[in-house]
């Protein structure tokens, strides 16, 4: 979007030196509080107006914790080996999907969820149709992008990276289940996403940065009641649950601020997480 | 020794190496189901020919029936598991109705709930461990003792794995690996002097076939 504007902008700011001439041009919005607080960072939000895409195992619709879904696609592999993006008409192949849906509803009821299947086709295309998936949710500029899901595969890592940065320099915020288990996976090293870890807590809105990354931040990610297949509700425990409620949080904050960049977005997450002091 | 002696005793380690994976494996899955109290633990294993996952370890409920079944490796919990690399509790999976089917049908017993973690070695996704019905308390201490846990199961894992490919390279090779397996067996027959000059022979054999 931004780059559509500047196409139209006959005299558009500069986008790699700053002249002495255009520094006002490039002013800023700074009314920021004194103090960034959490009542200042989400207080009155519902996520109204913020596009969230669960790239997953794919979503029920209609599932009572999920509500509708604004679009659905599914990636596979086409016949001639090349990744393809067809509309999902199998929703959920795993209940996974479904229970990110039902968290980030819950945390931001007014944000539309979009669902991206990159699961089901076996095994063996998974790191391509991962991509594909990526890439083709980039491109479509959501707001934030929930992955709760990595690769130990070195040879996609660096296209992992390109998409990553990618997101970050258009606006959007990708959200990455951190691992807990001593192996090298990506995306969620990358520093342009936002890495989520599980806390033992029972409250959806309590969140801690990580002094120690590379983890970052740490939301809810145990005995978490979350929608699961066929309309039913299951208590479940894993970072990949942790993730869609920073997803959530993403989506509030995004939506009472949408003049944030994700650089500023994870300043905000930082000055209002609950060891940092600033939820009062 | 003669050829087929020596292609005997490679196999027969080969073999054994199998066998005291297995036990390996089957001692994981005893010992996990042993410290989480669970009514069951298993390991599946991705087959990337035919891109199922088989099971190759069983302890508890269905370890007489489960052997060596097969499901597709993106079905289910235990394929989101291998497909995503995240490792998944659930307390009570019971309520899924489409799992609870599936696994009924496989096994005639569906659990409440269940920890799945992915076996990672290196870059690659081996299989699943899985515990069954645990009766301890759940705790994300007890998430990273599965963790670390599996961590060991992915490499007995990778050494069975090993094995078997040794195997059928050795159940498959043709007529030059069977030449190179005599020439290898009268060297070993060799003693003193003349096993020197054997080796000096390869040695000269192998730079004129390499240049």
């Amino acid at each position: 979007m931004a780059e559509a504007a500047a196409k139209r902008d006959p005299n558009p700011i500069p986008a790699w030196s700053l002249p002495a001439g255009q520094v006002d041009r490039i002013a800023l919005p700074s009314e920021w509080p004194e103090r960034v607080t959490r009542a200042w960072a989400l207080d009155g939000s519902t996520g109204d107006g913020v596009r969230v895409c669960i790239l997953d195992s794919g979503v029920e619709a209609g599932h009572e914790l999920v509500g509708a879904v604004d679009g659905a696609v599914a990636v596979s592999i086409g016949e001639d080996g090349e990744p393809v993006v067809d509309e999902d008409v199998e929703g959920d192949l795993c209940g996974h999907g479904t229970a990110c849906a039902g968290i980030v509803r819950e945390l931001a009821p007014d944000a539309r969820v979009f669902s991206v299947r990159v699961l089901g086709a076996g095994f063996t295309g998974t790191g391509t149709v991962l991509l594909a998936g990526l890439r083709w949710a980039v491109d479509q500029g959501f707001d934030v992008i929930n992955m709760s899901l990595s690769t130990t595969k070195r040879n996609f890592a660096e296209i992992l990276h390109e998409l990553a940065d990618r997101a970050y320099f258009r606006r959007t915020v990708v959200v990455a289940s951190a691992h807990n288990m001593p192996v090298e996976s990506y995306p969620w090293r990358f520093s342009s996403v936002i890495s989520v870890g599980s806390h033992e807590q029972p409250d959806p809105l309590v969140y801690f940065y990580n002094p120690n990354p590379p983890v970052e931040f740490f939301a809810r990610g145990v005995g978490v009641e979350v929608a699961w297949l066929g309309g039913s509700r299951i208590r479940a425990t894993g970072n990949s649950f942790a993730t869609p409620h920073m997803t959530g949080i993403c989506a509030l904050i995004l939506s009472k601020h949408p003049e944030l960049t994700p650089f500023q977005l994870k300043s905000v997450l930082y000055l209002t997480a609950d060891n940092v002091g600033g939820r009062e | 020794m003669n050829e087929d002696r020596f292609r005997a005793a490679v196999a027969a380690g080969v073999l054994a190496a199998e066998g005291q994976h297995r036990a390996l494996l089957r001692s994981i899955v005893e010992v996990a189901r042993s410290m989480f109290a669970a009514a069951a633990s298993s390991i599946v294993l991705l087959d990337e020919e035919t891109d199922e996952l088989v099971f190759e370890a069983v302890a508890g409920e269905g370890e007489d029936t489960l052997l060596g079944q097969r499901f597709p490796s993106s079905k289910g919990i235990s394929g989101w598991v291998l497909n995503t690399r995240q490792p998944l509790v659930i307390d009570d999976v019971s309520h899924d109705p489409r799992h609870a089917r599936d696994v009924a049908e496989q096994t005639g017993y569906v659990p409440e709930g269940l920890m799945a973690v992915p076996l990672l070695h290196e870059e690659r996704a081996l299989g699943v461990l899985s515990v069954l019905d645990r009766q301890t308390a759940f705790s994300l201490a007890e998430m990273d003792l599965l963790g670390m846990f599996a961590n060991q199961a992915a490499i007995a894992l990778d050494l069975l794995l090993r094995a078997r490919r040794a195997k059928s390279a050795l159940d498959g090779a043709g007529p030059d690996a069977a030449r190179v397996a005599a020439v290898a067996a009268a060297l070993d027959a060799l003693e003193g002097e003349r096993r020197d000059a054997g080796r000096r022979l390869l040695s000269a054999l192998e730079d004129v076939l390499r240049h």
